[in-house]
């Protein structure tokens, strides 16, 4: 299979070779159809709305009081032993990540999963400084065996069916090929274990942070997180500063909200909760434990009150597997390590309007997103916000605002303005348009590739009801 | 998703708001929703002066220019009346844009108490109006598509269904992912014309795999997505807007 | 200025001003009202459906389920620590069996690959456990330390009935978890799984592959087993 990489300036190209491949059109919509159908089961004994609302709360809370709760997490953190540090982009955690590890002549990391080690492209930092940095997640290690980058933020081998990754285990570990899902489960559970033991550093995500006590709570299924987090001697958390909350019972709805929205789980297998270090009594876990708080842009979305709700995302996904969008054409297809809808109002804040040019306008606006959205992030308003900000109509707090106005469309929308304001032209133009509707031109593309073009009727609204209404006058009685 | 509205008691007068895409391509489903609603003892006004809710250019993110034309309708219905919409798209841009749209500025409360007074069509019918139907047609298996805007932003994903219900003859058949988008969003259809493509594709199949023999919608929007590659593919399924059907088979 | 100094001073001055912050109403997560036994059934049945096995006994019997089970699945080696009564009794009964019993509670440096490669089971003790969605609670101690739940292909978890409760907002509130978290607090809700190929389900990636949890009954007799 060959390495290629995507990149949100290429979406269309990128688009088109999703659309245009069945195996990855098929891969998507058989996955997502599966995890739109789990949430709904898992979520029938709720009162979903009543917990989506409480979801919202306690992030919009947890956000409202960020400064502080940083602060509170980290007076914590270190009460319990956990050393905190602080990351204004990518390059710096990249960097704290990297010394800690030479501090400890680290050779080998284990990674659990983590979208802001992605985000920071932390593999690729630390090979080239000479410190190998293994995946553990089974579809993570298989996108990683691949070369690849994850196409779901919860999923990453989504992308991938059977046959392929049996093909990636043999090419890659000499696994023999077969279709048996548990063989290969039991393969890469070999294979990795090894690499369990052999760790220097393991290098984890957080779901959600707690200020109050200072702990760091890890979802997930396989225990890899469990294995990454308690192995190795040194555990380093990697988190961007979104994900504290204030109170540790602002974590039980978040959890249940998570994997229900996620994939249709009541719950995963492991609830990891970790409030420190190995303590001198202690047997096992890391003696270490560092957390990386990483701002990224972060801190930028935050000073408006719109874009505000970015932050409130707990990354479950359930955007992404709900989205007609993606489910067409895939993660890959969008260039960005967040895809789907929550990537497409993400990234623009990471990586500038320039190179997202394409995200905020790919999307129907359907809405699909905000509905299943366990936080209630309005999604739909803040594609329309960026797009806002693109054509520079916004209040220029994105990067790269005002990148895609240009005079032709500002003309066309600024005639439609005048045209739409001026009723007796708009009367005249319309009735225009039915009279000539002969000569309406029959491709109109990008259109008419996929549909016949639209022929204005002989007669306007205005021009029927006025009939109507003659008619009306004239016979005195409704018509029916 | 929007609050549980309280429905008002039927009226004497409503407004009706065309919406540019049913005064340009479709007007006899105006026409139609019109009838429909005279039928039921309601007097319809039609403010002569509406052209376009502002939409378009709201979604593409042109807001001064989108904020001048919605500016121009909110004069247009000056009395207490509910304002009908046959349309979930167009609705839901005065219902839950307007206010946003308007907010800060010296004509919000205008544009929020509008809001408040906007219907969608086939919610009007159901909810206020309580209308009967009988059915006068040929047996017919027909699909619905709620646009999104309708199930979603409006909240009435239910009231087109329970309309076809009432007919006798009609066999309501339910496509696979009814509740997904057609793949038209406005610009989006031109600015992403492949994905629009696939979408439209995948929707029109999945009416057609329904056993539907003919398809209606609540919007003109998707009307003219569906439909027109239904046509494109010459398929035997066609399309219209709920308005015209149910006042076809009834009247 | 240090990057701590800088992204907090950026959150402090934020251009659109302070934000108040919304109360919460968390009603939703408590209040369900089960009985014990409809508490019992419903972590029964949400932990059988993610292929965690249950097993009943009478408080006084659950060594011979214990062993039982061992039998069972073949085991011939079983980490378990010392001094909570859960490995005090089943050192006790399996004193004499063909069972060997491997102290759990030592510095993991002096064990790490033996425990990864031959230990066929961990034994622990639970805390509780939760209804609503099938999970037990463990707080792993110098006596269980964490990897006995994790390592081991076969994990066997030993609770009592009257610790079950309803929901994970209910164990949070009514144990005053806020008022000191221990190191590592874990909820295990079933073996080890993936579904990272093809949205197959495996269970047994890297943790567990089997979850067994033996069900101690105070006051009724050992039920016959699941």
């Amino acid at each position: 299979m060959s390495v290629q990489t995507y990149t949100p300036q290429a979406f269309h190209r990128q688009a088109h070779d999703a659309l245009g491949n069945p195996q990855i059109r098929s891969n998507f919509r058989r996955a997502m159809d599966g995890l739109m159908d789990k949430r709904r089961s898992v979520f029938s004994e709720w009162d979903v709305e009543t917990l989506r609302e409480l979801g919202a709360n306690i992030r919009l809370r947890a956000l409202s009081r960020l400064p502080d709760l940083l602060e509170q997490l980290e007076a914590n953190c270190q009460a319990n032993g956990i050393r905190v540090h602080w990351a204004g982009d990518g390059d710096e955690a990249c960097r704290i990540v990297r010394e800690i590890c030479q501090a400890r002549e680290a050779k080998a990391v284990i990674k659990g999963k983590s979208m802001v080690s992605e985000e920071m492209h932390l593999n690729a930092h630390l090979e080239a400084a000479g410190i190998e940095a293994l995946e553990s997640d089974l579809g993570e290690y298989l996108v990683q065996l691949n070369e690849q980058t994850p196409s779901h933020i919860i999923m990453p081998a989504i992308h991938l069916n059977t046959d392929e990754i049996s093909d990636i285990l043999h090419d890659k570990t000499g696994t023999e090929r077969t279709r048996d899902v548990d063989a290969m489960t039991a393969a890469a559970r070999a294979q990795l274990r090894e690499r369990f033991m052999a760790a220097d550093v393991g290098i984890s995500g957080v779901n959600f942070a707690v200020a109050e006590t200072g702990t760091l709570c890890l979802v997930e299924n396989e225990g890899n997180g469990r294995m990454t987090t308690t192995v190795p001697p040194v555990h380093i958390a990697v988190t961007g500063i979104e994900k504290v909350v204030e109170q540790l019972r602002d974590v039980p709805p978040l959890y249940a909200l998570l994997t229900r929205s996620a994939t249709g789980q009541p719950v995963t297998t492991y609830f990891n909760m970790i409030s420190g270090p190995r303590r001198a009594d202690e047997h096992d876990g890391p003696e270490e434990v560092h957390l990386v708080l990483v701002d990224n842009g972060r801190s930028a979305i935050y000073q408006d009150d719109e874009l505000l709700d970015t932050l409130r995302c707990i990354r479950c996904g359930a955007c992404m597997n709900h989205c007609p969008v993606y489910t067409r054409v895939g993660g890959h297809t969008y260039g960005t390590t967040y895809p789907g809808p929550i990537g497409k109002i993400l990234m623009p804040h990471l990586m500038g309007l320039e190179a997202t040019r394409d995200l905020p306008s790919a999307s129907s606006l359907c809405g699909a997103c905000g509905e299943v959205c366990p936080v209630k992030i309005p999604i739909p308003d803040l594609l329309v916000r960026l797009r806002k900000e693109s054509v520079g109509e916004g209040r220029g707090n994105v990067p790269g605002a005002g990148v895609k106005r240009n005079r032709k469309e500002v003309f066309a929308w600024k005639s439609w303005q005048w045209l739409a304001t001026h009723p007796g032209a708009w009367r005249a133009g319309t009735g225009m348009a039915g009279k000539l509707r002969g000569l309406a031109p029959s491709t109109l593309r990008p259109w008419t590739d996929y549909r016949t073009a639209p022929k204005p009727a002989s007669t306007t609204l205005h021009a029927l009801v006025k009939r109507h209404r003659q008619d009306h006058d004239t016979t005195g009685e409704s018509e029916s | 998703m929007t609050p549980l509205k309280q429905y008002p008691p039927r009226p004497d007068k409503v407004y009706f708001y065309g919406t540019c895409l049913i005064d340009l391509f479709y007007p006899g489903a105006g026409l139609d929703g019109i009838r429909l609603l005279e039928r039921e003892g309601i007097e319809v006004v039609f403010p002569d002066d509406q052209t376009c809710c502002g939409q378009p250019a709201y979604t593409s993110g042109y807001h001064d220019e989108a904020r001048a034309v919605a500016a121009a309708q909110l004069d247009l219905f000056p009395e207490p009346w509910p304002v009908i919409v046959p349309s979930g798209s167009c609705g839901g841009m005065m219902r839950t844009h307007y206010p946003q749209l308007f907010a800060g500025t010296g004509r919000e409360a205008q544009a929020r108490e509008l809001a408040g007074r906007i219907f969608e069509l086939t919610e009007f019918l159901v909810h206020v109006c309580h209308v009967t139907l009988t059915d006068r047609g040929e047996p017919q298996r027909v699909a619905m598509h709620t646009s999104c805007s309708a199930r979603r932003e409006m909240g009435v994903a239910d009231t087109g269904p329970a309309l076809l219900g009432q007919l006798e003859h009609v066999e309501l058949v339910e496509q696979a992912r009814a509740a997904e988008c057609c793949g038209f969003g406005g610009t989006f259809a031109v600015r992403h014309p492949e994905v629009s493509g696939a979408m439209v594709d995948d929707k029109a199949r999945a009416i057609e795999e329904a056993g539907a023999e003919h398809f209606v919608t609540s919007d003109c929007g998707c009307l003219m997505n569906i439909d027109g590659h239904l046509e494109q593919q010459q398929r035997p399924v066609r399309g219209e807007h709920i308005a015209s059907y149910l006042w076809r088979r009834t009247s | 200025m240090s990057a701590r100094e800088t992204i907090l001073k950026r959150l402090r001055e934020r251009a659109d001003g302070a934000l108040s912050a919304p109360e919460s109403d968390f009603s939703v997560m408590t209040g369900r009202g089960w009985t014990p036994a409809e508490r019992l059934a419903r972590f029964e049945s949400m932990i059988t459906a993610v292929h965690g096995e249950v097993h009943h006994a009478a408080r006084g019997e659950w060594t011979q389920a214990l062993a039982a089970v061992l039998r069972d699945k073949g085991v011939t080696r079983l980490g378990v620590g010392r001094e909570h009564p859960v490995a005090v009794e089943a050192r006790a009964a399996l004193a004499d069996g063909g069972v060997m019993l491997v102290d759990a509670d030592r510095d993991i440096a002096a064990w790490s690959r033996e425990q990864f490669e031959t230990l066929e089971a961990g034994l622990t003790s639970t805390r509780g456990a939760i209804a609503e969605t099938g999970s037990l609670w463990l707080w792993p101690t110098p006596d269980e330390p964490r990897r006995l739940s994790l390592v081991p292909p076969l994990h066997i978890a030993v609770l009592d009935a009257e610790t079950i409760e309803d929901t994970f907002f209910d164990v949070v509130e009514a144990h005053g978890w806020a008022q000191g978290m221990p190191t590592n607090a874990l909820l295990i809700s079933g073996p080890s799984k993936t579904a990272d190929i093809e949205q197959t389900l495996a269970y047994g990636v890297h943790g567990p592959r089997e979850l067994v949890v033996i069900v101690r009954h105070a006051d009724a007799p050992g039920q016959a087993d699941a």
